[in-house]
């Protein structure tokens, strides 16, 4: 039997019944759209996650003071408060090779007015380096220089919230005066929206120049942060043992395990969050593997059916020639023709359900090609073991016996 | 060209129970003749049918077909025999429903991987043997009489063009006047186009249209008419030489 004519064959007997068809397919379909839609939805959840991450900067080591760094997320009490960091410790950490840039950083919450308005906000003594290392742009007017901050400039730089809550949304604030515990600031930037990162508002700061900062804001020498960005991700754990050692060193620390500031590397945060949303993926893609499943066993009691009603004509086909192999093949291609045309619509749906979840502004999904090729691949597997023994069932059948069915 | 030596065929139907179908039969066909196997329910005639369709194997004696051995050949040859050499012809037509006479009619060709594009010329030379006028052609089977009905089911089995058509109980489903004219179609094909043909039927009236008429009972030949109408000529040969001298 030629290839085209079992094609005909097929069609012409999934045609005769189309309803049954149909549905068959239509378990298919499901089982195949949702495991394009669901993988998509999470790799989209994934890739969105980590692109949050990576708005704070790539390959960013953040050191902070506090105890020693315990299991989970460091508890921030300490923070900003404790006094280990110095810009001693930052310059030393500007030597290592591995670090490209080091942005020294003084926190704190101050109330700040302006023309009668008046807000709770963080304030970030920062240096020039810190648009660069953190990822922030600006928006409107320029970011501190390296001069302000030498010169204890009393100039300031605002985040979006923290216009809106001072000047309203949309106002240039560039040139008027804010009053930060009093002192008076003159703002000179802007910078452009960021969002949220899962540590707070990006969005809701207010940068003043480092040096201005420790002086009139926190009256001490000391630093809440110290973010180092990397050469490259590869150098990341070497930078991190490299600032753990230096610091150790200069602390005076000998066991580790008593240091008196604590290092995050953005890869340990960005590897957990991946591990997360890949568990979530697997799980996703494991309850739409189940309709997967079912529909295959929907596909093999169609071709059972099939095969029992279509006794005597399984029967005439041997009289007039057919063999075994034909009898195969034919009703195999009939499971797989199903499952092919149910793997296409599956594909096309499942798109669309994800290019929906996009449309909605929900997460931003991506269907990838291995997705399409491996949900294809397994719906026309599906279609061989579960049209294999139906059609091996109808091969079997003895002539004598299938033409004298009733 | 058939050539059936001591066959016999056993049933074993569950434990030491054997049944005995066929019990050593022995006999020839030549090419060209139109033979109607005879015999009442239980006969064997059915048996024998299978056998000499390639549809079974005996359980021992020898089938020749076209000087092939056949009675021992293993599914699939027995298959390809059916192919190229037989054509069947049943009580209950055994078209396909859902498909056209034409597509019908061709489907031992899809079987014998004839060129597609040779296959419909030859399923309008045998619908037309048959006897099935043209506008039927592409109407789906299930749309005809049973008659017509019956009509495909000869030009499939004419369009291999078989060494032998082999028809069980053709009349069976059919009225006594449609029976006729089918019989008939058989006496045309075998007397215009030389087919062999060989009738089971249980029907004395329908085994008649055959020139020969072989009797099964209980698994065994009782009457064959080939030997007596030797005997007639031979006769008659006699006879004549008689006159003539």
């Amino acid at each position: 039997m030629k290839t085209l004519d079992i094609l005909e064959e097929t069609y012409t007997a999934l045609s005769a019944n189309k309803v049954r068809s149909g549905l068959t397919i239509l378990g298919i379909v499901i089982g195949i759209s949702s495991v394009i839609a669901m993988v998509s939805i999470g790799q989209g959840a994934q890739t969105s996650i980590q692109s949050r991450i990576e708005s704070i900067g790539s390959n960013l080591i953040i050191v902070m003071p506090g105890a020693e760094r315990g299991q989970g997320f460091q508890v921030n009490a300490g923070r900003g408060s404790a006094r280990s960091l110095t810009m001693e410790d930052a310059d030393a950490i500007k030597k290592i090779n591995n670090a490209k840039a080091v942005s020294s950083e003084l926190s704190g919450r101050y109330q700040i007015t302006s023309k009668g308005k008046n807000t709770n906000t963080s304030v970030l003594g920062a240096t020039s380096a810190y648009p660069s290392v953190r990822n922030v742009e600006i928006d409107l007017g320029s970011f501190l220089t390296d001069l302000q901050v030498k010169s204890l400039a009393k100039v300031a730089v605002l985040g979006h919230t923290a216009r809106e809550d001072l000047f309203g949304e949309g106002v240039d604030p560039i040139g008027h005066a804010i009053r930060i515990k009093g002192i008076q600031f003159k703002v000179i930037g802007l910078t452009k929206t960021k969002g949220a990162s899962g540590f707070g508002s990006q969005d809701d700061i207010v940068f003043i120049p480092l040096s201005s900062a420790q002086r009139f804001l926190a009256g001490n020498e000391y630093l809440s942060s110290i973010s180092v960005q990397a050469e490259s991700a590869a150098a990341m754990s070497a930078l991190q043992a490299e600032i753990t050692d230096i610091l150790l060193t200069r602390h005076r620390i000998v066991d580790p395990q008593s240091a008196d500031f604590s290092i995050l590397n953005q890869a340990d945060i960005v590897e957990t969050a991946s591990s997360v949303t890949q568990t979530f993926t697997i799980l996703l893609a494991t309850v739409a593997g189940i309709s997967l499943v079912v529909g295959g066993i929907g596909i093999m009691n169609m071709m059972l059916t099939t095969v029992t009603e279509r006794t005597r004509e399984i029967g005439l086909r041997k009289a007039v020639g057919g063999k075994r192999r034909d009898i195969i093949l034919q009703f195999l291609a009939e499971a797989v023709m199903l499952t092919f045309f149910g793997g296409f619509a599956g594909i096309i749906l499942g798109w669309a359900v994800s290019f929906g979840v996009t449309r909605a502004g929900l997460i931003q999904t991506r269907v990838s090609l291995f997705s399409i090729v491996l949900a294809w691949g397994v719906s026309g597997a599906i279609g061989i073991i579960f049209g294999y023994y139906p059609a091996r069932k109808a091969s079997r059948l003895h002539p004598i016996d299938a033409l004298r069915y009733e | 060209m058939i050539k059936i030596t001591n066959i016999t065929k056993t049933y074993h139907t569950g434990g030491d129970i054997a049944f005995h179908a066929l019990k050593g039969v022995t006999f020839s066909i030549g090419n060209g003749e139109f033979v109607a196997i005879m015999g009442p329910s239980g006969s064997g005639k059915s048996t024998l049918m299978h056998i000499l369709g390639a549809l079974d194997t005996p359980s021992s004696g020898t089938y020749a077909l076209d000087g092939k051995d056949v009675s021992t050949l293993s599914e699939d040859e027995l298959a390809d025999i059916r192919g190229e050499k037989i054509g069947f012809v049943f009580q209950s037509f055994n078209l396909l429903p859902r498909a056209t006479v034409l597509r019908n009619t061709m489907l031992p060709l899809v079987y014998a991987e004839v060129a597609r594009e040779k296959r419909e010329a030859r399923a309008r030379e045998a619908l037309s043997s048959a006897g099935l006028d043209e506008t039927h052609f592409h109407h789906l089977s299930n749309q005809l009489s049973g008659g017509q009905m019956q009509r495909v089911a000869i030009a499939r089995a004419l369009v291999n063009r078989p060494s032998l058509i082999l028809a069980d109980e053709p009349t069976g489903n059919l009225d006594s006047k449609t029976g006729e004219t089918v019989l008939a179609t058989f006496q045309k094909l075998n007397a215009e186009h030389g087919r062999t043909i060989i009738l089971i039927t249980h029907e004395q009236a329908v085994a008649e249209y055959a020139n020969r008429i072989i009797s099964l009972k209980d698994g065994l030949i009782v009457n064959d008419t080939s030997e007596h109408l030797k005997k007639i000529l031979s006769h008659h040969h006699q006879y004549e030489n008689f006159g003539h001298s």
